[in-house]
């Protein structure tokens, strides 16, 4: 089995991220950019496959694939992804911002021509917190989908996978090929050791553009307004249970 | 113009996230048709034909859509479009599954977790964890939203809107139900309750997070909500949790209990109306936004406010 693993360059989830003053955007420059957590989980899961682990036989999946679309810096995200144990990178060279519904379309293109068995992704970029790309793959392609995952069971020519809904957990059977999305609790990635990190350095990454694979990438949305949001004045402390309860009558609670 | 608002239910009755999202269509300043898309799901039909500006109910019943699972739920309301110039989802796992699926179908792009309708083609949503408001303009002919209920207004009863039955797509679909666990409890749902009480990682245990926030919430009448790092331990399911990356929750009490603040936990609750705080840290970012802090061991505090609580008749 070939699994492809999408895998988006965005802010460390450590930062706090600035409004620009004149509202045109985020202020990024110097900031620690990193590989998004649920991508890494997504990668985490994809070479468990390889390796055996988690739940699955050595072997099951026979070549993990990273791929990237962004800027050059991406390529970091793909050694990344390779030093947790990917096999080789394919890096879409793009400027500027990139909406799922673009993303999704070079994915296909990508996998029209790798024919992964499964495609793993995050369940959402912290950054645009879209939670969309997936899902509009899976679209895309018509291939099942089983979303916010939290196991993933392969069988043959199927996976079972176990999903976080609202109410509880659901398990659901997808035939394969098919698009998984990762919740945070399907495994707890591994941290790239340095022998790891040094054969990642070797490993192939293919460079690519929109153009070659034929997809148009202008946004259809605009973002006219980028703003602070409202904020929050913490009020004061108390020092017993009594004074709360006091401050909750106060304000209106009860 | 004409929207789509795809009903939040569980079959056996409508969810208050409907209501919510009805206000979001209207601020659209469109017709609003309501779907209902599930089994069995008639009660929870005639309950949308009653809420307020409905101008029409179409009721898909089938076991096909017994889950609303994306595949379906696509099939069906893709050639639905052809009559509507937007959807609106619920930000759900049900509506976050499924409409992106249908945004691709009909090649645009989705807005995701919106937050303010500025016009009929203008919304506000958050990104990087709530840490900026953006500005969406979308000129696109067909419109796919999801919606941040908890940011609208509930409309109100008194609507008599017709329903219409509609033909529930057969498949075959490449995905198929297996089971689930659902949790079953009789306090309020997490994100339609007026009151949460919300334990950390300071909890140490499953035993101890129920044994000190299950008390507390029934004395409140609230819904029991977490941290990540209580559900990655286990002391929570993972359904309880309250961040960037779980649920949104705006009720108009939030009791964090053990929770540091992280900028992914306050995205999930900072539109509270009314946020308290127990940490021992007194230092805890969680205190920046609090209304009310209390600096205290919650072994401690929590037992002194039920009995403070049982003192004010609680
Ligand atoms: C991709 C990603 C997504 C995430 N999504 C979410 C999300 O959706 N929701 C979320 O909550 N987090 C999320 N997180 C995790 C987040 O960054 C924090 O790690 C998490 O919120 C911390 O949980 P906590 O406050 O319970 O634990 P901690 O940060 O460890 O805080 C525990 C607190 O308890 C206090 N304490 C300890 N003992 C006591 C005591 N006896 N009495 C009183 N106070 C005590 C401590 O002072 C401390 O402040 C996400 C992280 C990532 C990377
Ligand atoms: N620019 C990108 N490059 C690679 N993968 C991406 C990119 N954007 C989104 N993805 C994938 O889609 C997932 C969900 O992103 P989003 O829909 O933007 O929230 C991410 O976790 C990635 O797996």
């Amino acid at each position: 089995m070939k699994v492809l693993v999408p895998v988006k360059r965005v802010l460390d989830y450590n930062l706090k991220v600035r409004v620009k003053p004149d509202g045109s955007g985020v202020d990024l420059a110097n900031l620690k950019m990193s590989i998004n957590p649920f991508c890494e989980i997504a990668i985490e899961e994809a070479v468990r496959m390889r390796e055996g682990g988690g739940g699955h036989a050595k072997d099951a999946a026979k070549e993990v694939i990273a791929v990237s679309i962004g800027p050059e810096q991406c390529q970091e995200t793909i050694r990344n992804a390779l030093a947790i144990g990917a096999d080789r990178g394919i890096l879409v060279k793009a400027e500027g911002e990139i909406e799922p519904l673009a993303v999704a379309k070079l994915l296909k293109a990508i996998i029209e021509a790798e024919k992964p068995d499964l495609v793993i992704l995050g369940k959402q970029a912290i950054d645009d917190d879209n939670n969309a790309t997936g899902q509009m793959l899976a679209a895309l392609l018509d291939w099942p989908q089983a979303t916010f995952a939290s196991r993933i069971v392969l069988h043959g020519d199927k996976a079972s996978v176990t999903r976080e809904v609202d109410g509880g957990l659901q398990t659901i059977d997808v035939a394969l090929p098919a698009i998984v999305t990762t919740d945070l609790r399907l495994n707890e990635p591994r941290y790239a050791s340095l022998p790891n990190i040094m054969k990642a350095k070797k490993k192939p990454i293919d460079v690519k553009t929109p153009a070659d694979l034929g997809v148009d990438v202008a946004p259809r949305l605009k973002v006219t307004k980028t703003a602070e949001p409202p904020k929050r004045q913490g009020g004061a402390k108390v020092k017993t249970a009594a004074e709360l309860v006091g401050k909750l009558k106060e304000a209106g609670v009860f | 113009m004409a929207v789509l608002v795809v009903a939040e239910h569980n079959n056996a009755a409508l969810k208050d996230a409907t209501h919510k999202l009805i206000t979001a269509a209207k601020a659209m300043g469109a017709d609003v048709d309501v779907l209902v898309a599930g089994a069995n799901a008639g009660a929870a039909a005639q309950a949308a034909a009653r809420i307020a500006g409905v101008r029409k109910v179409l009721h898909a019943d089938s076991a096909t859509l017994a889950q609303q699972m994306a595949e379906p739920l696509e099939a069906l309301i893709t050639p639905l479009m052809a009559a509507y110039d937007a959807v609106l989802f619920p930000a759900t796992t049900t509506g976050k599954n499924a409409a992106p699926r249908v945004a691709a179908k009909l090649d645009v792009m989705q807005v995701s977790g919106v937050i303010a309708v500025e016009s009929a083609d203008t919304f506000v949503r958050p990104i990087y964890a709530g840490n900026a408001l953006i500005s969406v303009h979308d000129t696109q002919a067909k419109k796919v939203l999801t919606v941040q209920a908890t940011a609208f207004k509930p409309a109100g009863e008194g609507g008599s809107a017709a329903i219409e039955t509609i033909a529930a797509p057969s498949g075959p679909f490449k995905s198929s139900f297996v089971s689930e666990e659902m949790a079953k409890s009789d306090r309020p749902e997490l994100t339609a309750a007026k009151r949460v009480v919300s334990g950390g990682r300071a909890l140490g245990s499953r035993e101890e997070f129920h044994r000190v926030l299950d008390p507390l919430a029934d004395k409140l009448g609230a819904a029991v909500g977490a941290s990540r790092a209580a559900v990655d331990a286990g002391y929570a399911p993972n359904d309880y949790q309250v961040g960037q990356t779980g649920k949104v929750v705006a009720p108009e009490l939030y009791v964090a209990i053990g929770i540091s603040g992280a900028i992914q936990h306050l995205a999930g609750m900072k539109d509270s109306k009314v946020i308290v705080a127990i940490n021992k840290d007194e230092d805890a970012p969680i205190f920046q936004i609090a209304d009310i802090g209390l600096v205290a061991d919650y072994k401690i505090a929590v037992p002194e406010l039920m009995e403070e609580l049982t003192k004010a008749g609680l």
